[in-house]
């Protein structure tokens, strides 16, 4: 830069003294983003060669071969497993979605007061760690049961129910939270209008908040359902001696000791949830038109 | 859905008619804050239940008595289970879980800074197709992804024989605080790489070629210009893998051995098997969610809710 202007020549040099360094910079960045891709990928790129090897040990590749998967969809206590977690993720994203969607709608779009406190109140279960939520839920469910075998005689045991209920205490508050950041950035002006040509409250709330904050609401039920899938604390502290999810099955297997079918049925979780992320994002353009 | 929650007489309980905030005077005003509070109701309902109230049973535990045969005597209230948080084996672990956080925290920042930097720098197109790269991974279910790991790190795995080759002797990552600080930074790094990529992606980036056309070097620049910017995103990614590493489960669990048990683990000990002490566990609990709400406090402080 210190260089006397004389003319075009010299400005291209100058230009390429300040570009060099920085192309240095761009490619040191690109070589890093390559190698974090590398590590992000790695990891279920091997997990899912490791499951096509015929071998009872798990590090030692032998041949290929569809074993494990064959006795996957054989074992009654893994597709029992599989059909709790489905059956858990899909009831507990229903009621969340509906939930948290009213809360922040409650919160975004009236006043009243002890709203702050509700809004707190929300906000807990997101920051606190899973393991001391699972606690919490564990004795609540443990003094709950006894209370109910006092009153009525009846002995509850802990299960679907005890699991559905706790990932729908969890995830209203994800709901809420992204249904939230899309109303804030709404223009409330929309709804007064819909108000102001005589549209009743449940018409504005149908035909124009709810189209509107349609990305919102899907977006927060996917979320919903990948945390669903994915709790393997909480699940592990209220479900019974009966009832398990995938997670929480795959979690006291790999207590024991990894094996190949392990193997398996982790890529059969793998699958399942990025055939939910890719399938949403490909709804999701196709709706924008992106 | 107003009309279908709206009972005719519950004004008394939902809105104490009592110090309204101004602006909530007229009639109309009011029927229109009651109907907001019927609307989160069902929500607000619900977490009471299953959420506050299981947090007031976890505060009442902690102060029960464990019986000699492990079960839980909700009589005799004392402070014993917060006085063994004292005990030399709490320290420890807290510490471990402390330094193994910390660590994670430090190397996801190392690695996705840099990352970061480098897809908010790209043409929209390329930027919208890396993040969702990122985010393929981090949908993914992440004790699936804590076991490939496992698979990794085993003796007859490739990262051992990888490091053999190179001229380690003997190299035993498996069950080592290392393989566990690994997985706590593949698990997390998306919080990381997110909120910082946030903050880099809308800096006015001609900021930094004003620092360069005033004869900063590209370290001066960064430094001085690059860096203070994205400091909301370097807090909020810190926060954001430090809480869930601090009280890990799944990942010492799983990658862990004896002895790097964190608190997390530590915690659900309490509540299995024959040495179960439910009202410790229910202390140890309550103490770590206290440093929880310390950290969250933090970070709204420092203007977290923004990103």
């Amino acid at each position: 830069m210190s260089i006397v202007d004389t003319g075009d020549s010299t400005a291209a040099v100058v230009q390429d003294s300040v570009a060099r360094p920085r192309r240095t910079v761009d490619r040191v960045l690109a070589g890093n983003a390559w190698l974090v891709f590398l590590f992000l990928y790695l990891p279920i790129l091997v997990l899912i060669v490791l499951s096509f090897n015929d071998n009872d040990r798990v590090g030692v590749w032998t041949e290929f071969s569809v074993r494990w998967y064959g006795e996957m969809f054989e074992n009654s206590r893994i597709m029992g497993a599989l059909r709790t977690s489905i059956l858990v993720a899909v009831l507990s994203t229903a009621v969340s979605t509906v939930l948290g969607t009213a809360a922040a709608l409650s919160l975004e779009r009236f006043r009243y007061r002890s709203q702050r406190a509700f809004d707190g109140l929300l906000y807990l279960p997101v920051i606190i760690p899973d393991i001391t939520m699972a606690v919490m839920l564990l004795l609540f469910f443990v003094q709950a049961f006894d209370i109910v075998l006092l009153v009525t005689g009846v002995g509850l045991s802990r299960g679907l129910g005890t699991i559905t209920l706790a990932h729908i205490a969890f995830n209203i508050s994800f709901v809420a939270l992204v249904v939230r950041a899309r109303l804030s950035g709404l223009d409330a002006s929309l709804e007064e209008a819909a108000a102001d040509l005589y549209a009743s409250r449940w018409q504005a709330f149908r035909r124009v908040t709810l189209p509107l904050i349609a990305p919102g609401v899907a977006g927060g039920a996917l979320l919903a359902l990948t945390l669903s899938l994915d709790d393997v604390v909480i699940a592990e502290f209220v479900s019974g001696a009966g009832t398990t999810t995938l997670p929480v099955y795959v979690f006291g297997a790999l207590r024991r000791g990894v094996s190949p079918l392990i193997n398996a049925v982790s890529v059969l979780m793998l699958v399942g949830s990025i055939l939910l992320v890719v399938g949403s994002l490909a709804i999701s353009r196709r709706r924008t038109g992106g | 859905m107003a009309t279908t929650l709206t009972p005719p007489d519950s004004d008394q309980t939902s809105v104490p008619p009592a110090k309204l905030p101004p602006g909530l005077e007229t009639n109309a005003e009011k029927a229109e804050s009651r109907r907001g509070f019927l609307i989160g109701l069902p929500a607000y309902a619900y977490l009471v239940l299953f959420f506050a109230l299981p947090l007031a049973i976890v505060v009442v535990y902690s102060f029960a008595t464990r019986s000699t045969t492990g079960l839980t005597v909700l009589a005799d209230w004392n402070l014993q289970s917060y006085a063994r948080l004292t005990d030399s084996l709490v320290v420890a672990i807290t510490w471990r879980s402390l330094w193994i956080a910390t660590l994670t925290t430090v190397v996801s920042l190392v690695v996705a800074y840099p990352f970061a930097y480098y897809i908010a720098t790209r043409t929209p197109r390329v930027r919208a197709a890396l993040l969702v790269l990122v985010m393929i991974p981090f949908w993914s279910n992440f004790l699936v992804r804590t076991f490939a790991w496992r698979l990794l790190l085993s003796s007859d795995g490739p990262v051992t024989r990888i490091l053999e080759t190179l001229g380690f002797a003997n190299p035993r990552l498996l069950f080592t605080p290392s393989a566990v600080i690994i997985g706590l930074v593949y698990g997390y790094l998306p919080f990381m790489i997110l909120p910082l990529y946030a903050s880099l992606e809308r800096m006015d980036h001609s900021l930094v070629e004003a620092a360069r056309d005033l004869y900063a070097t590209g370290w001066e620049a960064f430094r001085k210009v690059t860096w203070p910017l994205s400091k909301p995103g370097v807090i909020a990614g810190s926060i954001l893998v430090f809480i869930p590493s601090f009280g890990a489960f799944v990942t010492p669990e799983v990658l862990g051995g004896t002895g790097t048990t964190m608190l997390g683990s530590y915690i659900g000990r309490q509540f299995v098997g024959t040495a179960s002490d439910w009202p410790f566990g229910a202390a140890l609990s309550v103490a770590i969610l206290f440093v929880m709400m310390l950290a969250a406090m933090f970070y709204f402080r420092s203007g977290g809710k923004d990103l």
